[in-house]
């Protein structure tokens, strides 16, 4: 599973990568929204795969039995999950209101910081 | 208001479950799956749907308070849990643990516990609640 | 300007009292210190930063002593005349806030004895002297001249603080009285370079002389502050204060002597030509720093002792004079040595603190400013560290110097009250008593430290020790028979009063000499903004895409380097035990990604994004993740949510032309896509290190309570880290909320 955990990382980056460079930045968005899924599976991948074995102890024990999922990187990925949701809502916020300011979701067109000469 | 009489009236009890829900997920979330985040998600679900039955407004009225002011809360009450252990001289954000009416002879007899992680996680659940709803019913009110 | 102004306060209100009972009480405090520090340096000390070795130690010896003393001294006199002067001004109290911290610093930096505080403190009196310089905030000129004075001893003080780190690691700690003698350490030359760089640019030795002039845009109090007894001496005092560890080398001499000579004598010359009686104080200010480099850089014992009694001279009378040049300004409307003539009977009190202290700054007897030209002199023809030709350099620069300064006293002492009544834009009139008591008391100290010697060496002798490393002794006599040094200070007169009669010839022939340092600090100014707006035109084309291009690329450099440098390429592990689960994640999955990044409908990406978390949420829930997976799909469904919403108000996407451009995207995003799966391949077949993980393990029940150890994680172990994401997610939420409720559209 490792090598198709790999793939679907490797998939997901370069579809991100290909939507973050276009000029529309609804596709930008869409490539965050991307990136942020594949970063999360990378940090939950390094980690180590452990199939069906979450990281849970039993009533009245004091450790978890042997070989159950690593916590750690589950519980950066679950903060990473939330932080990267409102990462994606300010820039969608960001894209609204620069189109309804602006009148166009080209990231080429939008020149008030940096005019054209 | 376009939505449909079922719908609307469907919401009025699915809200009130899953807000119930989310409780049960932020309070069983030290020992069981859930927990603070999840609580919080869940609960703003909760409001969002009301909010698309009956409207922004509505949801408003229901949450009696502002979401803004419960994202600030909930920090205030997470930094609070957090900095008591240093009034008593411990590290900060260190676990203080009160077990009620726990039974001294068994170890796995934990009673009611109750400590500042519980505020903590509380805390992180009104702070998740108060964002998102923050975000979603100002853009939707927006539209 | 303030004077007469309806809001007149006395001593200017509550800022004006605290303004000169602070530096009073100061002085008054170091006053009781020097019997103490006549015995010995005083110290002690607070830890600051204590991982950077850090600590406010104050070591107050001699030197530091001398400092604090003219700088609280002066400071209170100072204070007073402002409350005079500025009192009834709007911005008088900023003024005061300027005038405090920029005191504070100073005395920070004399009595420091850490070099890393006496650096901070150093910066404080960069930056409060460009507030105070630049005060008349609303003329350009002043805002620039403040600028260029901020530039000038700021770069400086970026070689100082590399010089400060050099000696760090060189003389092993960061305490000045612990520093070892230097001059032998490989990285002496570099040291000298840059502290005398810091020392030299604070203290404006030419060539970074021009912006000590220009400073005179600062009103009069500031001036007379700043510029004759405190700030510009704060190079001054580092050199002296350094010279026991840095001084035991030939190129510290001969640097010293060098600009101190070359900005003695150029300056003096230059102050011959000004008719601004401020302008003319400005460049003898030079003139005296560059003496006091001068004889630093000498530094026999004599030259020492010499300087010391040199710097307590020069601070009494050219603050005092620097009042006067405030007075005459305020008395008569204007500062032009041309136009002001007979003030003697309009302006009696400033007539007497001038002459007594312009007599001082020619050096005549029996005023103190005789006794110190002639320690001066004494010590050029008698110093033998240097060959026959130093001490000529070193006697003739002095010599020089000496003989136009008592032509440069005339001109500003004398000159504008003697003569017939001049018409002036203001009637003629004496200023007020807060304004003629300073230059009034500093004269009279010119007199009795010249008088009766004794009372200064107390202060100078531990002052000339500090400096020199060694006990040395200070006896001031008024007389001391006829030596080298009398020969040759009455030829300083006489020459002196020959330039003072002949100044306006002088001045006329003076008239094609220009100096060139401060146009050249423009070309210089212009040559950055136009190489910065060039530099931006061509890096920050703009273009969002192209940024995004960059950054993607520098991504690809570093993976490729990390998969080179690794050398072999990872074995992938084995593909059994696979499942139709597994298999269907990554059609999922990869399918997803595929088709939001191709599609041009707005739904369709929607949709295949959604397909995309589902598939990351399954991936969760096989790897035994149930917290992250619930949170995923939760995370899932407000995204659709949110998107949706949003998208009701946003326009369709525009097919994406796949044109050249998109070709190099694509191939750069592909060759990141197998890179990172190569990487993560890499690091997936590495061994893990689970010692942390054992640690939550074994600690979650027994010590957190919990047993759902993520939760314990986040909540306890972990719990700051918590704080500050949800911290996070807050601030965004509220960000996001002020985007849409605080930004009205403007169209």
């Amino acid at each position: 599973m490792e090598t198709l955990l790999a793939l679907m990382v490797g998939a997901l980056i370069a579809a991100a990568v290909y939507l973050m460079l276009a000029r529309n930045v609804l596709r930008f968005l869409f490539g965050l929204i991307l990136i942020s899924n594949a970063a999360n599976l990378v940090i939950f991948g390094s980690g180590g795969l452990t199939p069906e074995a979450p990281p849970l102890i039993a009533y009245g024990a004091s450790a978890p039995p042997g070989g159950v999922a690593n916590a750690l990187p589950q519980a950066l990925v679950l903060t990473a999950i939330v932080i990267g949701f409102g990462l994606f809502a300010f820039a969608l916020v960001l894209v609204y209101r620069g189109y309804q300011n602006l009148g166009t979701l080209d990231s080429e067109e939008m020149r008030i910081a940096e005019p054209r000469e | 208001m376009g939505t449909s009489l079922i719908v609307r009236a469907a919401t009025r009890v699915l809200v009130g479950l899953l807000l119930v829900f989310s409780i049960y997920m932020l309070l069983r979330g030290h020992n069981e799956p859930g927990g603070g985040f999840i609580g919080g998600l869940i609960g703003a679900t909760g409001f969002i749907l009301y909010a698309i039955a009956h409207g922004c407004r509505a949801a408003r009225e229901a949450l009696r308070v502002e979401p803004q002011t419960i994202a600030m809360v909930g920090l205030g009450i997470a930094l609070f849990a957090g900095l008591v252990p240093m009034m008593i001289g411990d590290a900060l954000f260190e676990g203080m643990w009160l077990f009620l009416a726990a039974d001294p002879a068994d170890p796995n007899d934990k009673g009611i516990p109750l400590s500042n992680i519980l505020v903590f996680d509380v805390g992180v659940y009104l702070v998740v609640l108060g964002s998102v709803l923050t975000l979603v019913l100002a853009l939707e009110e927006e539209v | 300007m303030a004077a007469g102004s309806a809001k007149r306060r006395p001593l200017g209100g509550t800022p004006g009292i605290v303004s000169i009972a602070l530096p009073a009480a100061a002085f008054a405090w170091f006053c009781l210190l020097i019997p103490q520090v006549a015995n010995g340096p005083l110290f002690w000390s607070v830890e600051w930063v204590p991982s950077l070795g850090v600590e406010i130690g104050l070591w107050i010896d001699g030197l530091s002593l001398l400092f604090a003393l003219l700088i609280t001294g002066i400071g209170t006199l100072v204070a007073l005349y402002s409350s005079a002067y500025l009192g009834g001004d709007d911005h008088y109290t900023r003024f005061v806030c300027y005038l405090l911290a920029f005191m504070v610093g100073m005395l920070g930096l004399v009595l420091s004895d850490n070099l890393l505080a006496l650096f901070v403190f150093w910066e404080v009196t960069t930056i409060s002297s460009y507030l105070l310089i630049g005060y008349k905030a609303d003329d350009p000129a002043s805002r620039r001249n403040a600028l260029q004075a901020l530039v000038v001893t700021g770069t400086g003080g970026l070689a100082f603080l590399a010089g400060i780190v050099l000696i760090g690691a060189a003389g092993g700690g960061f305490q000045i009285s612990q520093l070892p003698d230097l001059s032998e350490h490989v990285l002496y030359p570099a040291i000298l370079v840059l502290v005398l760089a810091g020392a030299f640019t604070k203290s404006a030795q030419v060539p970074f002389h021009f912006w000590l002039p220009n400073a005179m845009a600062a009103p009069t109090p500031v001036s007379a502050y700043l510029h004759s007894a405190t700030m510009v001496k704060g190079g001054v005092y580092l050199m002296a204060r350094l010279n026991p560890s840095l001084g035991n080398s030939e190129a510290w001499t001969i640097a010293l002597c060098a600009f101190g000579g070359v900005t003695a004598v150029f300056a003096s010359i230059m102050a011959l030509k000004q008719t601004d009686i401020k302008q003319v104080l400005a460049w003898t200010t030079l003139m005296a720093l560059g003496t006091l480099t001068l004889f630093i850089g000498a530094g026999t014992e004599a030259a020492i002792k010499g300087m010391v009694v040199f710097l307590l001279v020069h601070a009494l009378y050219k603050a005092a004079l620097f009042m006067v040049a405030g007075l005459i300004d305020h008395g008569t409307g204007t500062r032009d040595a041309n136009v002001l003539s007979g003030l003697m009977k309009a302006m009696p009190i400033t007539f007497i603190a001038a002459i007594v202290a312009g007599a001082s700054m020619a050096g005549l007897p029996p005023l103190f400013g005789f006794l110190g030209k002639e320690y001066l002199y004494d010590a050029a023809l008698e110093q033998d560290v240097l060959s026959r030709g130093g001490v000529l350099w070193v006697a003739g620069c002095a010599f020089a110097a000496s003989a136009l300064m008592v032509a440069a006293a005339g001109i500003v002492a004398w000159r504008p009250f003697v003569g017939p009544k001049a018409e002036t834009p203001v009637k003629p009139h004496e200023g007020p008593w807060g304004m003629w008591i300073g230059p009034l008391i500093l004269a009279a100290l010119g007199v009795a430290f010249g008088v009766i010697p004794s009372l200064s060496t107390i202060v100078l002798e531990p002052a000339a020790t500090a400096v020199m490393g060694a006990p040395v002794p200070v006896e001031l006599k008024l007389w001391a028979g006829v030596t080298p040094a009398l020969i040759l200070s009455l030829i300083t007169f006489a020459t002196g009063f020959l330039l003072y009669w002949k100044h306006r010839a002088i001045r006329r022939g003076l008239g094609r000499l220009r100096d060139r340092a401060d146009p050249a600090w423009d070309g210089i100014m212009d040559g950055v903004a136009g190489g910065s707006k060039w530099l931006a035109k061509t890096v920050q084309a703009g273009s969002l895409r192209t940024y995004i291009f960059i950054t993607f690329l520098t991504l690809a450099a570093v993976l490729l380097t990390t998969i080179w440098r690794t050398g072999a390429l990872p074995s992938a592990p084995p593909l059994d035990d696979l499942r139709l689960k597994h298999w269907s994640i990554l059609i999922f999955i990869t399918a997803g990604a595929a088709v939001a990044a191709v599609t041009n409908s707005r739904m369709t990406a929607i949709a295949a994004l959604g397909t995309v978390g589902v598939g990351v949420a399954l991936v969760f829930i096989i790897f035994g993740a149930p917290d992250v997976a619930i949170t995923q799909l939760l995370i899932e469904v407000l995204q659709v949510v949110l998107v949706a919403v949003a998208m009701l108000k946003l326009p369709h996407m525009k097919p994406d032309v796949v044109s050249r451009i998109r070709g190099w995207d694509l191939i750069l995003a592909l060759s990141i896509g197998a890179m990172t799966t190569v990487v993560m391949l890499m690091v997936m077949t590495t061994p893990l290190d689970l010692r942390i993980t054992q640690f939550f393990e074994a600690t979650s029940a027994p010590i957190a309570h919990g047993r759902n150890i993520v939760n314990v994680i986040l909540v306890d172990f972990r719990a700051l880290d918590t704080f500050g994401e949800i911290a996070v997610v807050a601030i965004a939420a509220l960000g996001a909320y002020a985007l849409l409720r605080g930004t009205r559209r403007n169209t």
